[in-house]
């Protein structure tokens, strides 16, 4: 156990390395959000949505911390481990004296730091540009704490189980990226959910990305603000219990789907 | 019991007979070569070694254990080069070997290991800019920087320079001088030749020789051509005695024998003639299940 968490905090910092020194990877998961972010929030910074001196940059930036937990597990994940097993560097760890369990942990963490320095500079540009306040009482802080862990927990496993469906490491982006935008769309992080047609809201009530943008607004915007919210509540009851459910369904399919080999090897 | 035992070892996949029957043994410190055609079975015996595919039938023990049910402790103490690999890249030479050598409980010093391989002015590069054979050494440093008992080199020099591949080879000799079991596959019969002490060839699935270098297919005893040239015209005779032959000659034509050459079956043509009498084997095969 000590040995596998050892190797596991090892791994954690060559996949830090990795995430970060790999352009693609460092635009694509982890400066996008800021990027859009800079762009939404300018283009609509004085944009009200419908209630009292909440602006769309406001909301806008809650759905993009919500979106930087599915841009960092899910989407990073889902993408990376594919090119792993392309380019043999699954074989290589399955070949070292390297318990397995460390692999996943190396993941988990490395998914955990880039998350936490993606809210921090969201954060800060939010605070410095678009008048952002830090969640107030130590509730907010609490339940921003606790989605972030489920959201991340769910779509870390979510990721690895989905990193059997692309057949190859080339093409993965372009299965993963569009999911993760329809999702986007339909979850309330580009227009504010309660506007869209009832039909998205039932779709995107499947999935954990428009639970982490409700949960987020929750967090960052004023309390009154759930006026706009579906049916006038922020519904954080419901929020855990999706996210849990997602998070055992993720860890039963990791489980059970996860290849270390590429297809048609065994 | 030797390092590598395997006796009778089969692996088919779906409709493909990888391994047919594979038998051989690696005593501790010999360098055991597989030699063979694309898709003969090499790789798929190694890698059923290895642990990373499970054999049909037969036994195959590597420090004792079966592989398929080798543990932490039985992968510590072997070092593996896969074929060319292209992971990594975004690492330098010295970040990949330092972090390697963290899975090992006692692992060779990085920088040694670096110089080992030639690498030292390459250290700080990336590993995605490296030459194809400078690439190539990364993967066997990483292959050794666990003090491995056991050695696996699957097509180690692919991409080398002659140069570079002598370099290889006097470090590979250095291993096997402290007792290190090499099992290595190969295209390039001088590098057989040159580290082997035995060479098995594998031809669709089958040990069709297993000798040492010298004497595989028997040709140690296989007789000489002269030739030499008489009379305007190319004369050849195969013969057990060639001295005895030359120094007729020497005697006919009173001193130097014009043109004369002595001549015996390369390991290049004692090995092309081993699976070529394997019924032309190795073209149907290619592009197996490999």
């Amino acid at each position: 156990m000590n040995r596998t968490l050892a190797i596991g905090r090892r791994r954690i910092g060559i996949e830090l390395l990795q995430f970060f020194r790999d352009r693609e990877s460092a635009i694509f998961n982890f400066m996008l959000p800021m990027i859009l972010l800079i762009i939404f929030g300018s283009v609509f910074a004085n944009q009200q949505i419908g209630f009292e001196d909440v602006t769309f940059s406001q909301y806008f930036l809650a759905g993009m911390i919500a979106s930087g937990i599915l841009y960092t597990s899910f989407q990073n994940l889902a993408i990376a481990i594919p090119m792993e097993r392309d380019d043999s560097t699954l074989k290589r760890l399955a070949g070292l004296p390297m318990p397995k369990a460390s692999y996943f942990i190396g993941k988990a963490g490395m998914v955990f730091v880039a998350y936490v320095a993606q809210v921090i500079i969201l954060l800060i540009v939010g605070i410095l540009f678009f008048g952002i306040d830090l969640p107030s009482g130590g509730f907010k802080w609490f339940t921003f704490a606790w989605v972030s862990i489920l959201g991340l927990a769910s779509c870390t496993l979510l990721g690895i189980a989905f990193s059997v469906v692309p057949k190859q490491g080339k093409g993965a982006s372009a299965i993963v990226a569009p999911i993760v935008l329809v999702l986007q769309f339909t979850s309330g992080v580009f227009f504010v959910f309660t506007e869209l047609p009832s039909w998205m809201q039932t779709f995107a009530s499947f999935f954990p990305l428009r639970w982490l943008t409700q949960a987020m607004r929750f967090v960052f915007l004023p309390d009154g603000a759930q006026v706009i919210e579906a049916g006038g509540e922020w519904q954080l009851g419901l929020a855990a219990l999706v996210l849990v459910t997602w998070t055992v369904i993720g860890f039963v399919l990791a489980l059970t789907v996860f290849r270390w080999s590429p297809r048609g090897e065994k | 019991m030797e390092p590598i035992e395997v006796e009778h070892l089969r692996k088919a996949y779906a409709d493909v007979v990888a391994v047919a029957d594979v038998s051989f043994t690696v005593a501790a410190g010999e360098c055991l070569a597989l030699l063979g055609p694309n898709g003969a079975g090499k790789t798929t015996t190694t890698e059923i070694l290895e642990g990373y595919r499970r054999a049909d039938s037969g036994t195959a023990r590597v420090l004792g254990v079966d592989p398929a049910t080798g543990g932490m402790d039985w992968r510590a103490r072997l070092g593996i080069v896969l074929q060319a690999d292209r992971d990594l890249g975004d690492l330098t030479v010295r970040e990949a070997v330092q972090h390697f050598a963290g899975y090992f409980p006692h692992p060779r010093d990085p920088d040694d290991v670096i110089a080992a391989v030639g690498l030292q002015a390459k250290a700080k590069s990336r590993n995605g800019k490296l030459s194809g054979g400078q690439r190539r050494r990364l993967d066997v440093a990483l292959g050794i920087i666990g003090r491995p008992e056991v050695l696996f080199l699957d097509e180690p020099t692919t991409g080398f320079d002659p140069a570079a591949r002598r370099e290889f080879w006097d470090l590979i000799a250095g291993l096997k001088s402290e007792g290190t079991t090499i099992l290595l596959t190969t295209h390039y019969l001088e590098e057989a030749e040159h580290l082997a002490d035995r060479v098995a060839v594998i031809a669709r699935g089958r040990v069709v020789a297993y000798d040492t270098p010298a004497n595989l297919g028997n040709r140690s005893q296989a007789r000489a051509v002269v030739m030499w040239e008489e009379s305007g015209s190319d004369r050849s005779e195969a013969t057990d005695e060639p001295t005895r032959l030359i120094a007729e000659l020497a005697t006919r034509f009173n001193g130097e024998v014009p043109g004369l050459q002595v001549h015996r079956p390369s390991l290049e043509e004692t090995y092309l003639s081993l699976i070529a009498s394997d019924g032309a084997a190795h073209q149907d095969v290619e592009g197996g299940a490999m």
